[in-house]
């Protein structure tokens, strides 16, 4: 096994550059961290990764000059030249200084232009070109820079170059400097820094019209500006275009220039015509503030990128189409890491009021669940609410969610608890309790007690009214009732008016461990009678949790002065503690490990440990320079083998963390190529066999068949020639995405099926015989094919060792099955 | 891209009586007739057979009333004392009685003298009734015997002297014409069989029965005594199935509904209550003005009638089915409208479009959806909506506030349209489900319109009617939290062990009006 390394596993947002482009309107490409991902826009499947920076990816713009390839441009200081179907750097050049931004123009062949931050002072950045050197070797310098503008801001969004490559364009604070080419003239203007009615009006971001010398700049108050004879210094004139109410994020062009799209925290992308401000036109509602906004290169799509890492694909007539989302980004994850038991999904706050199901095999979101149900208004200074808890039951029937307001003196709680329906495919809300609590609901467990069924579940929330309750399932008497069962208050527990901050159930059920600031209470789940209580001075309590399986008779507590305490609850005495600044306590469901992550002047450890054994099974020390605030085991659907002793811990589950700066993490044996392998092997076109119905329906097929033939004694004599065929490995090995329609494929697939005339084999009727069964099959006739195969291969015993000699009544019937017409096929 | 999500109406559970089946049905009476008996009600029997007569028993006489009749069809009146327990043959056409006398009279319902008088037996016979096989009527009295009397010869067939007290009630087995039961003082129910010469089974019901009623099955025993309703297997040895303890006082009849699903009780205490005859549970009650001492209900259940204490006797028909179909028929689209295009079976080759579905928004929605605040806020307090849908003016004012746009909704308003607002507000208030929303909004209008008291007489009128309204709430508030303390003494001094039962209803109570109440 190899060093395990931390490493980032989900789309991180990344920079966000502008260069995000589509391709000829079947690729998208994007900046994602370290990586470059290319999309398939009508899939929305991943169909490439190009990776090989070290750094984070600024920018990326498609070679003008050949639209296969594609430059990018990284903090690592290297600029990269891509062909990105393939996914194979064509060329690296070392600039040496980080790269904020990058442009590629059609006019200039052999040279780029990047941002860099400018020598000896800090932040102040400059535009600067560079040339590329037409080496032979993969790696060349690109040390040649010339300066073409002073001053610029760092984000890609504030440069834009003009009308045929002529002027550039850049904006910073209240300053727009043009500068052209030609004339090697620079005309700089400015706003006045005077507010006027409290707006600021400070630039944003800046686009050029595509035909016409026209700038479009956005600002901070919202305003869109358009600003025309800029060529001199005085005659200059501009307009307002007036819509947003807060800052606009970014501009777009149309290809002809007679559109403009404008987008920002309101998450509306407004498409003004003609430049006039009485005629536009809204998509509003896109989930979350738009960042970016790109037009494909036929102009055909747009696509809308969010600040919750979201890509939303948008037709031209303003219809939205589609969108890439993986780990949605949101505000602040306050509801933990869970698992999801039906779908081992990582579920945590996604979107505003929703809960996210993110699946972490295939990187993608599998649903998002609208918690709250509530409009969001996307306006700062308002109390919005959001989810705060949740909780599962053990077989993922019941959801257990609360929200609340921002506000603190008056947190409009509420406690909703739902159902899955097997139906729909999908929780249903069954029960909601408004003012569960008087007070912040601190933590949140159901009563896992899986050989008991759904009837005993039991939920406790604690709250920082002093108090914990304990919600029952309450069956309906009324039988006209639309829905059976509901949830209330069963019991309701306090010790000495302190406030409630963490429960935890047994793994047996019996015992729930309430922690009251510095005490930590177990009460008996039947009879709710406090039975002991613990406590650990100095420091209130802030984790515990019970021991699984064969250390189950223990009670892990963490404090905030930094112990972890274990108890013996037969003893009822401290059996070990420990000092550590433990963030995170989180038991594995599948064993008797307990992870814990320390927090220690600016770098996260992690100890795993049994309660048995006072001693840790493993130590990382500096994790990640990250503080490390929510962890979780997901459960691995089949263990894994891992021979070092000391990872043994991870056999059953994966340990994922969350960061504070959202980044998803995982610990893992294998070093990062060999992880990736696997999903970028799939992704190579050629080399991949990706399961399609089809190919699912024939292997199944086959194996039947080959089943049958070895059970007859037989020697399988009909594969080959079908492995064989290149127009059915063509079809096989072809990603469904790419293929024809299957009415357009079909008479490819059954001529090459067909045997040409010449060899008359039994290999000829064998493949007849697939041929008929298969038909059957689909008739699902199935007593009818055993009948025939029968017959059939009683046939061939007959002429199994010989060599081939038909009858002619034979031969006869066999050319009749060649002339029958297999167009009912195509209907398939 | 989502579609906008409609403000969301929070609805409240109806507190109180929930609207069921059975409710709806039970309700279906019209009001009650009363008529003045001379004495107390002991008796009221339904005739089995159409136009479904009853007799009523009260003091000496034997009223028979028809169906909506206010008057006495028929009175039989020739007792020297009090009469008791008339009670009709399965047939309709005789009539049977006791007496105070201790004699058993026989009557036509179409003559006037008795047919046949038993005598026999030494006490008041409380206890009259026909077997099934029509020939044969049984008796129990105050001697504490319960004897069987043959009708054409008028003879006692048997004697039994099981009891030891009173025998008051009983009644007959439709499925066997040998089997009669007996309800006594003596806290038993016996089962006798005539062929035998003495009683198959007997059943403690622990109080002196009152009513007694065998299911038309014959498997189930109900007994009324005390306070309790009892129901007893027959078949399995007279075994106990359930206690019924839902009346405060003691229970003196019984009676099942035509179709047997429902069993009433009527009480001393004034109720009548239906039961389900499947989970036992009360499904409906009624109310009466005095103690009921008699209780009987028509075949279809078309008429209750109730005899109490004090010789009122109750008389409640089923309302007519409403036969609303001709009333309101409006002229709609032909068949073929509907028809039209939607028989077309796509072929295969079709591409079919689906239609998308149009939702439809209320108009505040609309208006919330376009940032119209002032306008939404118009909405909602139309007066249709304002009068009948409180908590959807209520939840409107909620998200304007959630959007932070409720002040300036609020502000600018004329004197009328501020009238109409603290209307609502001052009415309101004191609802503790609406509460926390109107106290906010109380507060914006008072800070808003400050400037201009005293400008307005109307205005200056609703001020001062909400001032009042929450002052007298505030009272209100304190009166309950010092009755809450008292009690909390109470309980504190009655239970020293079971401590967590009483903390948990105790902080249910208490969060509750502290929450209502913090909010001033």
């Amino acid at each position: 096994a190899g060093v395990p390394a931390a490493c980032g596993c989900s789309g991180c947002p990344g920079p966000l550059s502008r260069g995000n482009g589509l391709s000829s309107r079947r690729y998208l490409l994007y900046a994602s961290g370290d990586f470059v991902k290319v999309h398939s826009v009508n899939t929305e499947e991943t169909l490439g990764l190009l990776c090989g920076h070290a750094d984070l990816v600024t920018g990326i713009q498609l070679n003008p000059h050949n639209h296969m390839q594609l430059y990018s441009s990284s903090l690592d200081g290297t600029i990269k030249l891509w062909d990105f179907m393939d996914g194979i750097p064509i060329k690296t050049f070392t600039v040496g200084s980080k790269l904020l931004a990058l442009y590629v123009l059609a006019s200039a062949e052999d040279s780029v232009f990047v941002v860099i931050p400018k020598k000896g002072e800090r932040d102040t950045f400059q535009l600067v070109s560079v040339e590329l050197t037409k080496g032979a070797g993969q790696d060349l310098e690109g040390k040649e820079l010339s300066v073409v503008l002073d001053g610029v801001g760092e984000s890609s969004k504030q440069i834009a170059f003009g009308r045929e490559d002529s002027y550039v364009v850049s904006v910073k604070d209240v300053n727009l400097q043009v500068y052209f080419f030609k004339r090697k003239l620079l005309n700089r203007f400015s706003l006045s820094t005077v507010k006027t009615k409290g707006g600021d009006n400070r630039f944003s971001c800046v686009v050029c019209h595509p035909t016409e010398d026209c700038i479009a700049t956005g600002h901070a108050d919202g305003k869109i500006r358009l600003w025309r004879n800029f060529h001199h210094k005085k005659g200059y004139t501009y307009s307002a275009l007036h819509w947003h109410h807060d800052t606009v994020m970014d501009l777009a062009y149309s290809l002809e220039g007679t559109r403009l799209l404008s987008g920002g925290v309101e998450s509306v992308l407004v498409q003004w015509h003609n430049e006039s401000s009485c005629q536009k036109d809204f998509l509003p509602r896109l989930g979350s503030p738009i960042e970016c906004i790109s037009m494909s290169s036929d102009g055909v799509l747009c696509c809308t990128l969010h600040t919750d890492n979201r890509i939303s694909i948008i037709n031209s007539n303003l219809r939205f189409s589609r969108s890439i989302q993986g780990l949605i980004k949101s505000r602040d994850v306050k509801t933990g890491l869970v698992v999801d038991p039906r779908t081992k999904a990582l579920v945590l706050n996604g979107e505003p009021g929703h809960l996210q199901f993110y699946s972490l095999q295939s990187d993608q979101q599998l649903f998002s669940l609208d918690i709250v149900q509530r409009q969001y208004i996307h306006q700062a200074g308002l109390k919005q609410s959001d989810l705060v808890k949740v909780a599962f039951s053990a077989r993922g029937t019941w959801l257990a969610t609360v929200e609340e307001s921002e506000e603190v003196a008056d947190p409009e709680l509420q406690l909703k608890l739902w159902f899955y329906s097997e139906e729909t495919q999908s929780f249903a809300l069954n029960t909601r309790i408004n003012t569960p609590h008087d007070n912040h609901i601190t933590d949140m467990c159901f009563r896992d007690m899986d050989e008991l069924g759904d009837d005993s579940l039991i939920l406790v929330t604690t709250g920082r009214d002093c108090v914990f309750k304990v919600w029952v399932m309450v069956e309906d008497s009324d039988p006209e009732a639309h829905q059976s069962v509901s949830w209330s208050c069963d019991f309701v527990g306090s010790y000495h008016n302190y406030q409630a901050t963490n429960c935890c159930f047994s793994e047996d059920g019996s015992l729930l461990a309430v922690s009251f600031e510095e005490t930590v209470t177990v009460w008996d789940s039947l009879t709710w009678d406090l039975k002991c209580t613990f406590c650990h001075p100095p420091g209130n309590i802030r984790n515990i949790c019970f021991g699984r399986l064969t250390c189950s008779k223990y009670l892990i507590g963490a404090t905030d002065y930094g112990f972890l305490c274990c108890w013996n609850l037969l003893t009822c005495a401290l059996e070990w503690s420990a000092h550590l600044n433990v963030v995170v306590l989180q038991p594995d469901p599948l064993s008797e490990h307990i992870a814990a992550v320390s927090w220690l002047s600016k770098e996260s450890s992690l100890f795993v440990f049994k309660p048995s054994e006072p001693w840790p099974v493993y130590i990382q020390r500096n994790l990640c320079k990250e503080k490390i605030l929510l962890a979780a085991f997901v459960p691995r659907d089949e263990p894994e083998t891992i021979s070092s002793e000391k990872y043994l811990w991870l056999r059953k589950s994966q340990l994922f963390f969350l960061t504070d700066t959202q980044e998803l993490m995982t610990l893992s044996t294998k070093s990062l190529e060999e992880r990736l392998t696997p999903s970028s092997k799939q992704l190579a076109v050629e080399e991949s066999l990706p399961v399609t119905p089809f190919s699912v329906l024939l292997g199944k097929h086959r194996r039947q068949q080959a089943q049958e033939d070895t059970d007859l004694g037989k020697p399988v004599v009909h594969n080959k020639q079908e492995q064989a065929s290149p127009a059915v490995k063509e079809l096989l090995h072809t990603p469904a995405h790419v293929l024809p329609s299957a009415s357009f494929l079909c008479t490819i697939f059954i001529n090459s099926l067909l045997i040409s005339k010449e060899n008359k084999s039994a290999e000829e009727v064998a493949d007849e015989v697939e041929m008929e069964s298969e038909k059957a099959e689909d008739d699902s006739d199935e007593e009818d094919v055993t009948a025939m195969e029968q017959e059939d291969t009683s046939h061939m015993e007959l002429l199994g060792e010989m060599t081939c000699k038909l009858s002619k009544s034979q031969e006869k019937e066999l050319r009749k099955i060649r002339k029958m017409d297999y167009s009912w096929i195509s209907a398939f | 891209m989502a579609a906008y999500k409609p403000v969301v109406v929070q609805a409240c559970p109806k507190l109180g009586e929930k609207i069921t089946q059975d409710t709806l049905y039970w309700r279906g009476y019209k009001t009650p007739v009363q008529i003045k008996e001379f004495g107390a009600v002991n008796k009221i029997d339904f005739s089995p057979v159409p136009p479904y007569n009853y007799a009523v028993t009260a003091s000496s006489r034997i009223h028979i009333y028809g169906r909506y009749s206010q008057e006495p069809i028929k009175t039989f009146s020739r007792f020297r004392d009090a009469a008791y327990c008339a009670t009709y043959r399965d047939d309709g056409r005789l009539l049977a009685a006791g007496s105070e006398g201790g004699s058993i009279s026989l009557f036509d319902v179409s003559g006037k003298a008795p047919l046949r008088q038993f005598e026999g037996q030494t006490k008041p016979v409380h206890l009259v009734g026909f077997l099934s096989d029509k020939y044969r009527i049984f008796s129990g009295g105050d001697d504490y015997s319960s004897k069987l009397w043959d009708i054409p010869s008028a003879t006692e067939i048997i004697s039994y002297s099981e009891h030891t007290d009173y025998v008051r009630c009983g009644c007959a087995s439709k499925v066997n014409a040998d089997v009669f039961i007996t309800g006594s003082y003596d806290h038993t129910v016996k089962l006798f069989d005539a062929r035998t010469k003495s009683s198959v089974m007997t059943i403690e019901h622990g109080h002196p029965v009152e009513s007694v009623l065998l299911f038309p099955s014959g498997g189930l025993l109900v007994s009324a005594g005390g306070r309790y309703v009892k129901v007893w297997d027959v078949l399995k040895g007279g075994q106990l199935l359930v206690s019924l303890k839902n009346h405060h006082k003691t229970v003196t009849c019984l009676c099942l509904n035509s179709s047997g699903q429902r069993l009433l009780s009527g009480s001393l205490d004034r109720h009548v209550k239906i039961y389900s005859t499947t989970s036992y549970k009360v499904v409906h009650s009624f109310n009466y003005a005095t103690s009921i001492l008699s209780l009987a209900l028509s075949p279809e259940d078309e008429t209750i009638v109730v005899g109490m204490t004090n010789g009122v006797l109750n008389v409640k028909h089923r309302k007519p089915e409403e036969k609303n179909e001709n009333s309101q028929k409006k002229r709609q689209p032909a068949y073929r409208t509907y028809v039209k295009g939607r028989s077309y079976m796509p072929k295969q080759e079709d591409f079919c479009v689906s239609k998308p579905v149009k939702r439809v928004l209320r108009k505040y929605d609309k208006l919330l959806r376009s940032f119209q605040s002032s306008k939404a806020l118009d909405a909602v307090l139309e007066p249709p909506i304002m009068l009948h849908t409180p908590e959807v003016t209520v939840a409107v004012m909620q998200e304007l506030h959630r959007r932070g746009t409720l002040r300036s909704a609020l502000a600018g308003r004329d004197e009328k349209q501020v009238n109409l607002l603290l209307t609502f507000v001052a009415r309101r208030v004191i609802e503790p489900r609406f509460t926390p929303v109107l106290v906010i909004v109380a507060d914006m209008i008072t800070d808003i319109y400050q400037p201009v008291v005293g400008q307005s007489a109307i205005v200056d009128k609703q001020f001062l009617k909400l001032q009042q309204a929450i002052g007298k709430e505030i009272d209100y508030q304190e009166e309950l939290l010092e009755v809450l303390g008292m009690m909390d003494t109470l309980f504190a001094t009655f239970t020293k062990k079971r401590d967590t039962c009483l903390e948990e209803s105790k902080s249910n109570g208490v969060t509750e009006i502290i929450e209502t109440n913090r909010n001033y």
